[in-house]
């Protein structure tokens, strides 16, 4: 067993459960990819593995945080770092056109940044001289002021026939062995189908369940946090389907987000306008609804806008499966009606989504950064009266909540700038928010009562729309 | 013209090439010091005991428990120490303190086998702690008196009858926050002893002597026992000035103690949690202007945020005070300066260096007075620029005043300013919910150590028998491009062409007693040593030369590696110069020297010519900022910025994108919060993460940025006619705040004035067009006629650092 590295297979006997991807590619002497924050925040530590597309298209290169990720969790996979792009004598595109254009000053976070670069130039599809920039939001830089960096991405041409990565993409991503290592600081399982993860899960009900590690990697390398068993299900094949129902949408819990964005294309329009401010591209690669349900974190992204679309979420145990409303998902601060031995496998989506939507996250930063206050918005508006509004909240209570009040206040109105406005007062009224770091109780409470302003000035009011800052 | 900045044809300096080690950055093959670990056989990991309390004696400190931990090898205490138990210049931080004095000071260090085993030996070792009183807030710092160090006054006129006579007089409060480095590399050291017990310390340090001067003196071991060497750092920006000095006697002090390498590495939580920052400021203000809106004086009292010990604070006060004009005359002056003592990490240098948050002070003042003059912001500012013969107000004459209008008029060319300025306009008459706005703000920064004898560097250059050459210098590279300058600088100064030199990693060993690679002076300062080293082998060479080519040496010249004859009739190549120079038994290396000439400056009267030079320039920015949000969008920037004859496009090209992008980080996004509450994480910085501060990312990048250099700029008297360039861009980002400030405005009534919070976050903002909206001119906070005068200084306040400046005055030549 091992993971491949730049051609070479590296064991992973005795490593650690709670080493990192990241420490073990450095222990292997390739210190190209850096620790610039251990949580997933910088994109120093990016790497590239190969990924099976879950629709059976092309693998796909796919950039990772390294920091975040438990080494054990890529037995058997394909990991390239910047050193495995080119040398110094024979740079990799991506590489040059970075040299050249003046993209890297100090150079520490320069690894990272080629590596998302390199993962969105093998990218499928991506048309020559095309770049989608947020390909790059997970990475940070200090020097440059990113100008060179963009530079750089949008000068990159079309793939050579001849490049070896591009040709690795001919043959399928490596599966995903089952696996169960025990090393001294704990023991990692991988269950080969849902079955044995519920049983192992009923076995050992403390055991961490974990699927891009996206959270979990920062209990580990911040807060210190060890456990005895991981467990992992981000392979399961049970939790990475895409389901039409009769009325609803079924996502798999463990497929990621950025896999979720391309096989929903669109159908859901409250998702998408919750993928770009979702965290970043690197997160994206790894994170999965049913971790951002599980951690149950007050300020996530996805509870809000998935509370808007009314969703619900399918929990799974050796007992049977049960279906329960998001709206009832969550009890408290991270807790949730999820039993010891329970895993979250799926999460409906009622259709059709509504016509009205948005998802107003507030925070400092546009790109990676956390909401100090969200709003998701779900109208329905026929003959100009809103006959359903559905309206998610993160951060102004210790779970994500419904704005029933505002709703109230919604529906049966006609939809105007007027009942907007009106609304918007109700709204700000809602929860109980608090002062930190990232914002004022009066300003989270001055968001909540713009937001509905803002939703109808976007959708409706047609002089200020295509200005929107 | 003087010989330093003659530049001759065909040098190497001016062509626009990447970085020294692009081609090492890109692969990952460019290595760092913690990436020397596992290199190293042995290694110990270092991880400190770190308070949980602002302010608390350590009644006892029992390690025992930690020796426990499986892997843990030694806990490091104070009763260690065979030297000095001090990690500071001004000997007020004791690197083992029994008081800690902010939340996270390390009072014990743990060495274990793993990283891991040393993180968990740290949380055994038991710490009895006595909670102390603390100050968090500067507020609480000033009303409790809490001051450190010396407090300058920089003085010109009078200013009382001034404001007395002035037709406006206004003033305010202006508070701006500090700023972390965020280098993405974090603080770094790896020290090894050797067989005869001396010490090597490879460590991510802006200044490798006085690193090797701390490591000496808490070891008890003269300066030569000890060498420092920096490969490269990943950023610094002045964060690894003075701070590394203790964390790398930390790792030698263990690794002296154990006889195994030890590596000292903190993570990012660690390194915002323990490392200095950018100084907050506070400021009160008075002002006076004519009926024309011209400056008549300045009354104003700075307040810097200085944390626990004094670090660079005091010649950080120093820096801010003598740029508090930024480019404006300003007839009468009073500016007292004072740093406030707080139990918070010891704040330090930054990029900039308290110029920032001196001229932040006076921007702000123009940019919240101008809707009460009734005179547009750009125009004021304009009207208020530097004239000919006109002097600073520590008594340095403004050289090239003319350069100021030349970038301006620039930028207004550039950024098509009158055109754009009526679309905004327009704009902004059609939408209600979201304004638009353009401002212009100009930069004129010092050049040089305020301190004289700072202002002197070293170099070797080698020029081995086959003609290749190395050079060594003092000075640092962490991502500023100095090695690539240097390279350029030595290959035009040889006339060969560069792939015929390389550069040595800069140690202590090879060039001593090195100031630090600072105040932008790295290229300037080096650059002048580098080339005095090379006209050494190069004056020796050109006699060989000549006798080669049958002439005399004034009629030699060498251009890519050929010597030819002034007459051009025969050539010798540089290889066989060097062959038969070496027969002939002539040196083929030399040290070079250089110190600016032209300064001296009086800390204690606050009054010289500190500078050897101001660098210029100006910028324009255009923001669209959303009434419901506060959210806001950079559209455009342009900058036109002078650094004199540039030594290497593509590199200062990008230390003006990169500073303006950190300038406009610190002014409108990155937010150091302290827990300033009375419960038990009380001076806990709350954004110690990467996830809770937030630096620019490729979303703040402006959609449309266009950065020219000024040109015809050749500086006289700087080497290849060149000028530095680290520093003074980040305060181009002015133009952002001011930009916000005028779209806030937008939201008001026509002649609101507005006061902006610094950062200026979404938040920030939000608020500020809320009160525009519902205020008016009551917005900006500003006291209109006679107010009571800032605080000034106790007749017995301390003077500033005069000690130091005593000391290097006696060891140093002043030019009076």
């Amino acid at each position: 067993m091992g993971v491949t590295i730049n051609g070479t297979t590296c064991p992973l006997d005795g490593v650690p459960v709670h080493r990192s991807l990241l420490d073990h590619v450095r222990d292997q002497g390739l210190t190209g990819a850096k620790e610039g924050c251990a949580e997933g925040e910088c994109g120093a530590c990016s790497v590239m593995v190969l990924r099976a597309d879950p629709a059976g298209g092309t693998p796909r290169w796919t950039a990772l945080n390294a920091c975040l990720v438990p080494a054990v969790a890529f037995d058997g996979q394909e990991v390239v770092t910047a050193e495995g792009l080119g040398t110094p004598d024979a740079l990799h595109p991506v590489q040059h056109e970075m040299a050249v254009r003046g993209g890297s000053q100090c150079g520490y976070c320069t690894p990272g940044f080629v590596c998302s670069m390199a993962a969105e130039y093998y990218r499928p599809g991506r048309p020559a001289g095309g770049f989608d920039e947020h390909a790059l939001s997970g990475n940070l830089c200090r020097c440059t002021g990113y100008r060179p960096i963009l530079d750089a991405a949008r000068a990159l041409g079309e793939v050579p026939a001849d490049d070896a990565l591009a040709a690795r993409t001919a043959r399928p991503a490596p599966a995903a062995p089952p696996a169960d290592l025990t090393a001294a600081d704990g023991r990692f399982v991988r269950p080969a189908t849902l079955d044995d993860a519920l049983r192992q899960l009923a076995d050992e009900p403390d055991a961490v369940v974990v699927a891009g590690s996206t959270d979990w990697g920062v209990d580990v390398n911040l807060k210190g946090r060890r456990v005895p068993l991981l467990i992992a299900v981000d392979r399961l094949p049970e939790l990475r389907g895409l389901l039409d129902g009769d009325d609803h949408l079924q996502v798999g819990a463990a497929l990621t987000l950025s896999e979720l964005e391309r096989l929903l294309a669109g159908r859901v329009p409250l998702l998408d306008a919750l993928w770009p401010q979702f965290a970043s591209r690197l997160i994206r690669n790894g994170a999965t609804l049913g971790g951002n349900l599980g951690t149950g974190s007050p300020i996530g992204d996805a509870p809000p806008v998935l509370l808007a679309l009314e969703a619900r979420v399918v929990l799974a145990s050796t007992d049977g499966e049960r279906e329960v409303p998001l709206e009832d998902f969550f009890t408290g601060y991270r807790t949730s009606v999820r039993r010891l031995g329970e895993l979250i496998c799926s999460v409906r989506i009622p259709l059709p989504p509504a016509g009205i939507v948005a998802f107003h996250k507030i925070a400092k930063r546009r790109y990676d950064d956390i909401s100090s206050v969200a709003v998701a918005h779900a109208l329905r508006v026929e003959d100009g009266t809103v006959v359903r509004a559905r309206i998610g909240l993160g951060g102004v209570a210790a779970t994500p909540v419904r704005a029933r009040a505002t709703e109230a206040a919604l529906e049966g109105r006609p939809w105007s700038l007027g009942t907007a406005r009106a609304a918007g007062q109700v709204l700000s009224q809602e929860g109980t928010p608090i002062d930190d770091q990232r914002a004022s109780a009066a300003y989270r409470r001055a968001m909540l009562g713009t937001s509905l302003e803002r939703l109808w000035h976007d959708h409706d009011a047609r002089t200020d729309s295509a200005v929107t800052a | 013209m003087s010989a330093l900045s003659q530049r001759p044809a065909g040098g190497v300096v001016g062509q626009p090439l990447p970085h020294e080690s692009a081609a090492l950055h890109v692969t990952g093959h460019a290595l760092y010091t913690d990436d020397l670990v596992g290199r190293t056989k042995d290694v110990l990991h270092a991880h400190p005991v770190g308070s949980p309390h602002a302010h608390a004696r350590v009644v006892s400190l029992d390690a025992t428990p930690a020796l426990a931990v499986p892997g843990v090898v030694r806990v490091l205490t104070a009763d260690d120490v065979p030297g000095v138990n001090d990690a500071g210049v001004k000997h007020d931080e004791p690197l083992f303190p029994s008081e800690a004095m902010f939340v996270g000071h390390g009072v014990a260090w743990v060495l274990a086998e793993t990283a891991e085993a040393a993180r968990l030996g740290a949380l055994a070792v038991e710490v009895t702690w006595e909670p102390l009183p603390s100050l968090v807030s500067i507020h609480d710092a000033i009303a409790a008196g809490s001051f450190q160090g010396g407090q300058p006054r920089l003085l010109r006129g009078d200013v009382e009858a001034a404001l007395e006579g002035a037709a406006h007089v206004f003033s305010g409060e202006t508070e701006m926050a500090g700023q972390e480095h965020f280098y993405l590399e974090t603080h770094a050291s790896l020290a090894l002893v050797d067989e005869a017990g001396q010490v090597f310390v490879q460590c991510s340090t802006q200044h490798p002597t006085e690193t090797q001067d701390i490591v000496a003196h808490v070891l008890g071991v003269p300066s030569h026992a000890v060498t420092v060497q920096c490969l490269r750092m990943g950023g610094g920006f002045g964060g690894k000035e003075m701070q590394p000095h203790g964390f790398a006697a930390v790792a030698a002090l263990g690794a002296t103690l154990t006889g195994r390498p030890v590596r000292l590495r903190l993570s990012r939580q660690l390194d915002m949690t323990m490392t200095g920052k950018r100084h907050g400021f506070h400021a009160q203000w008075r002002v006076g202007f004519d009926d024309d809106g011209r400056l008549l004086a300045l009354d104003a009292t700075l307040t810097s945020d200085g944390g626990w010990s004094l670090d660079l604070s005091e010649p950080v006060l120093a820096r801010a005070l003598c740029h508090v004009d930024n480019a404006y005359w300003i007839p009468h002056v009073r500016v007292n300066g004072r740093v406030a003592q707080t139990h918070k990490t010891s704040q330090t240098a930054f990029r900039g260096f308290g110029g920032p948050q001196g001229m932040l002070v006076v921007e702000d003042v123009l940019g919240r007075c101008a809707p009460l003059l009734g005179v547009d912001a750009d125009e004021l500012r304009r009207r208020n620029f530097y004239g000919p013969g006109q002097s600073t107000p520590y008594g340095q004459p403004v050289r090239h005043p003319e350069r100021l209008q030349r970038v301006w008029g620039a930028v207004l060319t550039n950024a098509d300013v009158a055109r754009r300025r009526a679309e905004v306009d327009a704009f902004n008459a059609a939408h209600e919910r979201t304004k638009r706005a353009i401002a212009l703000t100009p930069v004129k920064f010092g050049i040089s150590f305020n301190l004289t004898a700072f202002n002197q560097a070293g170099a070797l250059v080698h020029v081995y028998k086959d003609g290749s050459v190395l050079v060594t210098h003092g000075g640092t590279e962490m991502g500023q491009g100095l090695h690539t300058k240097m390279l350029q600088v030595a290959a035009t100064a040889l006339g060969v062409p560069l792939s015929r030199v390389r550069l040595a990693p800069t140690r202590t060993d090879k060039v001593p007693n090195t100031s630090a690679t600072a105040a932008s002076s790295g290229a300037d300062l080096n650059g002048g040593a580098v080339k005095d080293a090379c006209e050494q082998v190069r004056d020796r060479l050109d006699t060989v030369a000549a006798g080669l080519l049958g002439t005399t040496a004034a009629d030699v010249r060498v251009e890519g590696g050929v010597f030819r004859r002034l007459d051009g009739l025969q050539e010798v190549s540089w290889e066989e110069v060097i062959r038969v120079a070496y027969s002939q038994r002539v040196q083929l290396w030399a040290a070079g020297f250089h110190r600016t000439e032209g300064l001296h400056w009086d800390s204690t009267r606050m009054q010289g010519e500190p500078f050897k030079y101001f660098a210029y320039g100006a910028a324009a920015a255009e923001v669209q900022v959303d009434g419901l949000t506060g959210a806001y969008r950079l559209r455009r920037v342009d900058v036109v910025h002078d650094v004199g004859d540039s030594l290497s496009p593509l590199v200062d090209l990008g230390q003006v994108e990169g500073g303006f992008v950190q300038g406009a980080g610190w002014l409108t996004l990155e937010d150091l919060r302290w827990d300033e509450g009375d419960g038990p994480t009380r001076g806990r910085l709350t954004t110690q993460a990467a996830s809770t501060y937030k630096l620019p990312s490729l979303s703040e990048m402006p959609e449309d940025f266009r950065v020219t250099l000024l040109e015809d700029a050749h500086e006289d008297g700087v080497v290849y006619g060149s000028k530095a360039v680290g520093e003074p861009p980040l305060m181009l980002a002015f133009c952002v705040r001011e930009a916000l400030r005028r779209a806030c405005a937008a939201f008001g009534p026509a002649g609101t004035s507005i006061a902006l919070a610094s950062p200026a976050t979404p938040e920030a903002v939000w608020w500020a067009l809320e009160a525009a909206r519902a205020a008016g001119r009551d917005a900006g906070h500003v006291t209109e006629g006679a107010a009571p005068a800032p605080d000034q200084p106790a007749p017995d306040a301390p003077a500033l650092h005069p000690r130091t400046e005593a000391d290097a005055r006696e060891q140093t030549p002043v030019h009076p």
